[in-house]
Order: structure tokens, then sequence, then C-alpha cells
């Protein structure tokens, strides 16, 4: 066990009455780092963050500050704020936006003025509907209190930030797509290149896209400064960060550990209380439904970005799920696999047909009426939309979302083929 | 119906909120369907004549989203998750005792038109599962008899105040007085588009809206809301450089099309 019990960063005030109201911000220190922000030059936060060495929360895990180096030079830019956390069994940012948007708006400024940006747009997922009006409410408060819109806290910057809902497409949530839905379109990814948001995005305008957990940093960075930070975790994972804790665990629910030191056991096992039922880990999902699967030999890696990665799977979106030993896994592939199905925008052929024929050959095996050459045909499809099926995924598509959907099938045939073959063979689960 | 008077004002406001209108389609799209419920194709040629759009583009993109309604439904639209977490924790049994109270299979309205079911992919309420969500005012670790006492709440009035009837999203309204005369920054980019589409020819096929977009628009908008492809750079221009040099970046992380 290695808990390092290091200081909640962006859900430190979690918990405290009404903490998602003005007062109970200010009276929390709420705002003091945008001030001390405004008296920086843009550069340095830039800088600071380049060495917080925050990596992005959303899923890519990308360096946030390197992001922001990376914009085209011209005006204007936009700040888009992504908010539309729909990767299954991910709940961060639904938490963060309901009970601390103060905290989120002050990041978003934060970052506007480093980045130079006029206009921010916080993309806030349209199921959400309590996270909007708390949201909007506290941006009322904002502005009236200075600290966004004309002049903020009278240092000369200038900057509007819009609250905008989402209509249901777990597609804008890659961030190509979340530019279309803001242009008010569906929500088709842009290939890449030339449509880098960096150089060309809303509006073919150069474009910041972060996640909502990424900017709730910033606050806390600004005021301690990035070597703080850094000096949380190991290697390139640093800081802390939310992982959501889900399945068969005793207490499911969000918690903000320590990166690198933390591992999944003492999360599952300290965290989340183990698993249910005294019963054992059969398998865990890592890093949301995207994710390869790893089984209870991996208990002890590192919430380490780089580690998972070469481990063969991706922290992504920080949502562990656990399985426990009475678990059908052809079960559990098929249901993810029917949200890759139904959420696939439909551009590209791979993910749109191949989505829909792995997804009836897995219900076929579930319901028992699969045959053995099933299993072979599922690699064959899955081999199109991922070629060689290997991690990282090479991909026949616009967005990762295709080669996503090989990760739950693959799992489980790799890790469960057995199980696979008795409902194959016996026409039934089982686990019943 | 087509939007009143009311939200025609409130469609204008947030019009006048962004950088090209066409980005105010889908907030204006939840205020039609606060009106009516769903979405009518009255509704929706409104929306279109108020962003310069024609009706099909307006269809094509609500069609597009799974919280848009194209066909009537209920006063509460009940919504239940089976992604992986619910399915661990029981939500294909609750969709399964819903089903059978209520008397309808997911995608279907009751008939008193009080409730429609739907199987949803996951809500982001898992540390709950299994959880739903009515109008999207959500409910976590939902037994059959928390279902069944919901239901009676829902239809006596007793949820009233926190779940409002299907279609009203977000209550709380801008604060308009921040930016009495528009938002500085939306008009200098629009204005910069306006500059462009003043110097370069517009486009032969460009169809004219029917009525000008709002709030009142300079001459020469209607094209740049027609196009905002248009602002984008093709590969061959300047941005490119530094775009093939993000291109090489990501394409070492395996994130681009190969």
């Amino acid at each position: 066990m290695t808990v390092t019990n290091a200081a909640p960063i962006v859900t430190r005030r979690h918990g405290l009455p009404e903490a998602w109201t003005l007062k109970s911000y200010l009276d929390n220190g709420g705002y003091t780092s945008l001030r001390r922000a405004l008296a920086m030059p843009p550069e340095q936060i830039t800088q600071e963050v380049l060495t917080s060495n925050l990596l992005g929360r959303g899923g890519a895990g990308f360096e946030a500050g390197r992001k922001w180096g990376m914009l085209r030079k011209a005006q204007p830019v936009y700040l888009v704020v992504n908010g539309d956390e729909s990767e299954p069994a991910t709940f961060k940012d639904h938490m963060l936006l309901e009970n601390d948007p103060h905290q989120l708006i002050e990041g978003v400024v934060i970052c506007a003025y480093a980045i130079g940006a006029a206009q921010a747009f916080i993309y806030v997922r349209g199921e959400f509907a309590l996270a909007q009006e708390r949201l909007q409410a506290a941006l009322n408060e904002a502005y009236q209190h200075g600290a966004v819109g004309e002049d903020v806290f009278g240092s000369g910057f200038t900057v509007d930030v819009v609250v905008h809902p989402g209509a249901g497409a777990y597609i804008c949530g890659e961030e190509t797509a979340l530019i279309e839905s803001l242009e008010g379109k569906r929500g088709f990814p842009r290939i890449k290149p030339p449509y880098f948001p960096a150089a060309i995005g809303l509006y073919g305008a150069p474009t910041v896209v972060n996640n909502v957990e990424t900017l709730s940093n910033l606050p806390w960075i600004v005021e301690n400064g990035g070597a703080a930070f850094a000096a949380l975790g190991q290697g390139r994972s640093t800081g802390t960060r939310i992982f959501s804790l889900s399945g068969h665990v005793n207490r499911p629910g969000n918690y903000e550990v320590e990166m690198a030191k933390t591992t999944f056991r003492d999360l599952i096992e300290h965290y989340g209380g183990g698993v249910r039922n005294g019963r054992q880990v059969k398998a865990f999902i890592p890093g949301g439904a995207s994710s390869y699967w790893f089984g209870p030999e991996s208990l002890d890696m590192a919430l380490d970005q780089d580690v998972v990665g070469k481990a063969g799977s991706m922290l992504g979106s920080g949502a562990i799920t656990v399985m426990d030993d009475q678990t059908c896994m052809v079960r559990a592939a098929w249901r993810i696999t029917k949200f890759f199905n139904r959420e696939s925008c439909g551009q590209c052929t791979p993910c749109r047909e191949g989505s829909g024929w792995v997804e009836k050959v897995m219900r076929r095996i579930e319901e028992g009426a699969g045959r053995e050459e099933d299993l072979d045909l599922l690699v064959d499809v899955l081999d199109n939309i991922a070629p060689g099926l290997s991690w990282p995924p090479q991909q026949t598509t616009i967005c990762v979302l295709g080669p996503s959907i090989p990760s739950a099938i693959m799992s489980g045939l790799r890790m469960f083929r057995d199980e696979f073959l008795v409902h194959i063979k016996e026409g039934a689960c089982p686990y019943g | 119906m087509r939007l009143n008077a009311e939200n025609v004002q409130r469609a204008r406001d947030l019009i006048a909120i962004y950088p090209r209108p066409r980005s105010a389609l889908i907030p204006i799209l939840h205020i039609a369907q606060e009106q009516d419920g769903w979405l009518t194709e009255d509704a929706m040629e409104h929306v279109a004549e108020l962003l310069g759009l024609t009706s099909a583009e307006v269809y094509g993109t609500a069609s597009f989203y799974d919280m848009l309604f194209t066909e009537p439904v209920g006063r509460h639209l009940v919504s239940i998750c089976t992604n992986i977490a619910c399915l661990l924790n029981g939500g294909y049994e609750l969709l399964e005792h819903a089903e059978e109270t209520l008397g309808v299979k997911p995608g279907g309205t009751t008939p008193d038109g009080e409730f429609t079911l739907e199987e949803v992919e996951c809500i982001a309420d898992c540390g709950r599962a299994p959880c739903l969500a009515v109008n999207w005012r959500f409910f976590g670790n939902v037994t059959n008899d928390d279902f069944d006492t919901l239901l009676g709440d829902l239809r006596s009035g007793a949820l009233r105040e926190t779940v409002p009837p299907h279609g009203t999203l977000n209550r709380v309204r801008r604060d308009l007085t921040a930016w009495a005369g528009g938002v500085p920054a939306a008009q200098a980019a629009r204005q910069q588009v306006e500059a462009k589409w003043a110097a370069a020819p517009p486009p032969v096929s460009s169809p004219a809206p029917a009525t000008p977009p709002t709030p009142p628009p300079p001459p020469g908008q209607a094209p740049a809301i027609k196009d905002d492809r248009g602002e984008r750079q093709p590969a061959s221009q300047p941005a490119s450089e530094q775009a093939a040099d993000q291109a090489a970046t990501v394409e070492d992380k395996g994130d681009t099309a190969k």
C-alpha cells in the first residue's frame, strides 16, 4: 500500500455548504489566483503550466502547456472547454461542474488571458442540466464580481465566457467534432491534418480545446507554482488526478489521488473499500470503455499514464471499472460494443459498418446462438477498423472512436476465450 | 408551433453572443423543445428563418443528436442507463421493471402521454449505479421500489420543482446586463468575416435566406452565415506549415488517420 494522502487540488472545496456559490468560493480563497495571474505576463503563465507538466485530463493526456504553445499566430484566438464528458463510467467533470463551477471559470479566464482569447466557450454535455444551471448562475455571479467581462479586476483584460449546451452525442467529446457541434452542425470529426484546432479550429481560427478538469487545476498552479504541482506524482504523470471508480466495489465514486504513486489496488481496496461481497477482481477497465482491460495481476500497476500505456492500455479518461469473478465477460464486451455502435457518427465506413457487424455477432454469441468461426470473424472485422489490433492502435478512420471499438472484444477474447467458447458450445452463459 | 415572441427574443439574444449565428442553433433548438416538449416542423422552420439556414440544415442537425426529438414525447422522459457500470449493478433489471410498470418498451410513450421510456448510454452518474434521469434530472442507486415511488411523485406533481417538463434544460438565463450592446469579441469576429466577404465575390450558389437573420444584420452578412467553412484554410495555405508540424507530433501518438 502506498497511499500518499496528497491534499486534493481540484476537489478541495467539495463538500462545503453551497460550494458552487460565489460567496462560498470567495470565502475559501476563490479568484485570488486570477488576480495574481493578471499581474503576470501571459507567457509566464504558460511557462508555469509547462513546468507543472499538467497532462490533459480528457483522455488523450497531451501536455496542456504544449497545446497552448502550438497556437497559430493569428487573431482571433478561441478557448473551448470540453465539458462533454461521455466516456462510459467517467463522471468526474459532471461532479466538478456541479460542485465547483467558479473554479472552472477562474481557470478559464486564466487560460484565456494566457493565450490571448477574447471569447471562451464552455461546451457542457447537454444531459447535464443541473451542471448547466449552476455554471450559468456562477458565471452571472462572476460577471457581477468583475472576474469575467470587460476589464477583468481592472487589469485591462476583457473576456466573454459562454455556457454552450450540447444535445446528446458521445462523438462530440472528440475535440474537432465538438468544434463542429459548437458551430451548429452535426458532430462530425474533422480530418487531421489539416484541422488541428491549434491551427484551424473554431470558425477556422486557432483554438485551444481543454478539458474541464485540466482547466480546474489552473487556479492551484498559479497559486502554488508549476514546480509544486510537478513535485507531486512521478515522471510525466504529475499532480493529482480524479479517478472515477465504478463497478463491483463497495464504495464507488470519484477519488482525487496523487498520480504515479498510487496504484490500481490502492484505489480499489483503500479508497473503494474492495470488491463487493468479498469477491475477487476478475478484470478491470483502466481508462474508460475505449481502453484495453487488465487482469488482477496488474492491480499493483501505478496510476501513471506512461506505465499504463506501455502495458498495452491507457489511463484514458480516468474511469476504472471493476468486474468481479461472477461477471459474464461476453456480456460486458457486448454492451461496450453496442455503445460504440450507437455512437459511431457514421462518417467512416469501417467504424459505421464494422461496429454494427461486431455488435450483431457479439449479441449472437451472448444469446447462445454463436458459431465457433464467429471468433475469427470478429477479429477479421476489427482488424479492418484498427489494423494489427495493437496498442496504440492504427486506424482506418478519421477519429479514434473507430480504433476504440476493438478494445473490449479483444480484451475478452484474449483474456477469457474459454468463456466465449462455453457460450458457443453450450448455448448458455456459465453465470446465468 | 413557431416560437412565441418571448422565445424569439431569447433566440435573438443567443445569436448576438456568437461570432457566427449558426452557433446558436443547438441552444435555440433546446428553447424550441422547451416550448413544445419536442421539435415541431413549424418550430424548426422558424429557427431556420431566424438563422438564415434552410430547414433541411436545421433538421439535419437536430436529427443527429439524441436529446432532440422530432416526434412527440411524454411530459417525462425517463432515461435508464444500461452501459457498463449500470450493467454491472442491475441496470437491465431496472429497465425491465420500468418496462413492466409503464407497459411500454424503450422508445414508447404511455397512452396518457405522461412517460416516454428510453434506454440510454452512460449518463455519467456511475458512482450511483444503477442510475436514471427524468427530463435530465438525475436519480442514483435506484431500486425497483424507488422507481415506483418516483413515478408516483412525478404523477402527483410532488417533484415539479426539481423535474421541470420535458424540454426545459437550463432554467438559469445568461445575465444580459454585462454586454448591453452585444459581445464585443463576437462583433469583432463578425466584422472580420464581413470585411473578408466584402473583398471577395460571394459564391455563385449562395442561397439567400428567406428572412434576414437577427439581430439586425449589416448588409452582406448573409453569405458569411452560409459558409463559415470558407473561414477554414485548406492545406495549401500558410497555416499548413504549423499544421504539418503538429501532424507529425500527433502521428507519433497514433492519433491520426493513416
